[in-house]
């Protein structure tokens, strides 16, 4: 039990929270603007694939970042162009891109790596070299900066605007087309950076390694009240509870059971301390211009 | 508007789907036997088990001047429907499942097509049920294998605490598991061994990430060898290694290259082997389905990597030990547990 407490768990806690934090906090960007991000699954399978793919031909792991960082902003402008230009459903274009997303790595993965489910071994991140991991120091900047561009900067408020009343925002000469593409377009940023560090830390691409990652960086946003450090509180109880079902895998309680708890932490979280959670009011509602 | 966007999402989904099948290629008139083959969850690349497999029909195809096709299937059901792809088709003539998963799907498909010639690695050979005429189980004895690598582990080890990774919690892993203790046991009985698994499904053997914490989770704790029956999830194993510059014991194949220095040996199963003896048998007419063959050590289809990349790890002495330990496991001195 005491193994609970060691430097090498509490490390082990925040490697696991990076690739749901960094989805998170894009989702705050995207959904504080009023657009329901689904596809951050997909923009993190990419951008996972993307960096290893740029990792693996450049040898260079910032390149291969970048890369990453790439493929998130090109799925999250497609979302954008399909809700915010076209003002499709949110949800139904997020699922389609996802699906896009999983079978697209695959068949790229194919014609790069000829296999359809795993990538060579690329030069990555030795994650000992803590407490100096660029992704955490990352992270934490990246929270950071979240929190205060969302509630402190003109940027901000436009945002948060544009998310609760978007025609309010409009009659004071606010373009909603443009701060709701830029909120997308820094969530896949931060999404495909998510993605980046999944391979890197890996050391290679495995198909369908999000595996629900953007998913419950959603949920995390929402149990956070759709605040960024919330988020991250949300964030690092997953980290805590997937790092638990790890280390406590010799104790002598099925695996099974060890493996549930994580989801049933969720259910608890939700049902019971989180209380009522108010989205942005225009969140998932395209806006429409009335002349 | 609207309908264009449905058209647009549709046709996304529908490129999706395409890009899930495999090459369909124009049938073929040469007259050559064509071999299919559905790999396990993991996929080629994944160093292991699979490209094991794949191995087998290369050399098949050098040798005896086949063809084939793969298909990496997805998740669930889309094992089923690419074996039933497979048996659908006028110019396949024997078709492989690669892995225990296969075991039910394999034997349903292998009675729906009574012409066609199938073979399942890994079968779990269940004593109530007939094996389908025309299937042949390729049995494993990997718990030989894994008493041999348990023996060196238990030998080599510095702190007297070795460790197993194993991907999905399932009966076919467990095996590898009980035998591996038992050979750490058998040469060091005040042995410490610690255990890991990535999973309760398929998915535990694709998941890197997850072999990697569990991994350095256990070195943490003062392992110095790890043990893994993981499929690509073992990869995350060795980067463990190499990070914590510990040990490890790669599986199915002889994984050496994953990791040079880090990997001591590897519990080696001659997949390819049998995949090859297979289509061999097919193509000059010997082939006899309805029982299970069975590989193990005395046959030498299960043994650890000895090789002269890897011989500088494994001393003299350690080898002499476990060379009697081998002999006395083909002649029945030892009853090795396998759950």
């Amino acid at each position: 039990m005491e193994e609970l407490l060691t430097i090498t768990f509490v490390l082990q806690t925040l490697r696991i929270t990076i690739p749901y934090l960094l989805p998170s906090l894009g989702a705050v960007y995207s959904e504080k603007g009023g657009v329901v991000n689904i596809a951050l699954e997909g923009i993190l399978l990419s951008g996972a694939f993307a960096a290893a793919a740029g990792t693996f031909y450049t040898g260079n792991i910032i390149v291969g970042t970048a890369c990453g960082i790439l493929a998130g902003i090109i799925i999250a402008l497609i979302h954008s162009i399909v809700t915010i230009t076209f003002k499709a459903n949110q949800i139904v274009s997020g699922i389609a891109l996802n699906i896009l997303a999983f079978g697209i790595t695959k068949f790229f993965c194919k014609i790069l790596f000829g296999s359809s489910s795993n990538s060579e071994r690329i030069p990555g991140i030795e994650t000992l070299d803590l407490p100096f991991n660029p992704f955490l120091l990352l992270c934490v900047i990246i929270l950071g900066i979240t929190y205060f561009t969302i509630n402190k900067t003109r940027f901000g408020l436009r945002l948060r605007a544009v998310g609760e009343n978007p025609q309010a925002a409009d009659s004071l000469g606010i373009s909603v087309t443009k701060v709701r593409y830029l909120g997308v377009l820094i969530s896949g940023a931060l999404g495909g950076l998510g993605g980046a560090w999944l391979a890197l830390d890996q050391h290679s691409y495995t198909d369908g390694m999000s595996a629900g990652r953007g998913y419950i960086a959603l949920a995390a946003m929402i149990i956070g009240k759709w605040n960024p450090m919330g988020a991250a509180g949300a964030c690092l109880l997953f980290g805590l509870a997937e790092s638990f079902t790890l280390q406590f895998q010799d104790s002598g309680i099925p695996t099974q059971f060890i493996q549930m708890l994580p989801y049933v932490l969720t259910i608890i979280v939700l049902a019971g301390f989180i209380g009522k959670a108010n989205p942005p009011a225009a969140d998932g509602v395209p806006y429409e211009k009335k002349d | 508007m609207k309908t264009t966007i449905n058209l647009i999402l549709s046709f996304i989904l529908a490129l999706t789907i395409t890009s899930c099948g495999k090459k369909e290629n124009t049938e073929n008139n040469t007259g050559k036997l064509k071999v299919g083959l559905v790999f396990d969850v993991g996929g080629r690349g994944d160093k292991s088990f699979n490209d094991a497999a794949y191995r087998g029909l290369e050399k098949a195809k050098q040798e005896l001047g086949i063809e084939f096709e793969y298909i990496e299937p997805g998740p669930g059901a889309d094992r089923e429907a690419a074996l039933r792809q497979f048996s659908s088709r006028k110019d396949i003539a024997v078709i492989f499942g690669i892995g225990f998963i296969f075991t039910d799907e394999i034997t349903k498909i292998a009675q729906e097509f009574p012409d066609k010639k199938y073979a399942c690695v890994d079968y779990t050979v269940d004593p109530s049920k007939t094996i389908p005429p025309n299937l042949v189980a390729l049995e494993f004895k990997e718990e030989e294998g894994s008493f041999l690598v348990g023996a060196i582990a238990g030998l080599l080890t510095k702190s007297n605490k070795v460790g197993f990774v194993g991907g999905m919690d399932s009966p076919l892993i467990k095996k590898f598991q009980v035998s591996y203790e038992a050979g750490v046991k058998h040469v060091n009985p005040g042995g410490q061994i610690l255990v890991g698994y990535a999973g309760v499904t398929g998915d535990a053997f694709k998941n890197p990430g997850r072999g990697k914490e569990l991994a350095l989770g256990q070195y943490n704790d003062g392992v110095d060898i790890i043990y893994h029956a993981s499929g690509v999830t073992g990869l995350g194993v060795f980067e463990a290694a190499r990070e914590m510059k510990k040990f490890a014991i790669g599986v199915d194949s002889d994984q050496n290259d994953e990791a040079p220095g880090y990997i001591i040996t590897s519990m080696v199963k001659v997949v390819d082997v049998s995949v090859f003896e297979v289509i061999k048998e097919v193509k000059e007419g010997t082939f006899k389905g309805g029982r299970v063959e069975t590989f193990g050590l005395k046959t030498k289809g299960v043994d650890y990597a000895y090789t002269d990349k890897n011989k500088h790890m494994i001393p003299d002495e350690v080898k002499a030990k476990v060379e009697v330990i081998r002999q006395d496991i083909i002649d029945g001195k030892i009853t090795i547990p396998t759950k």
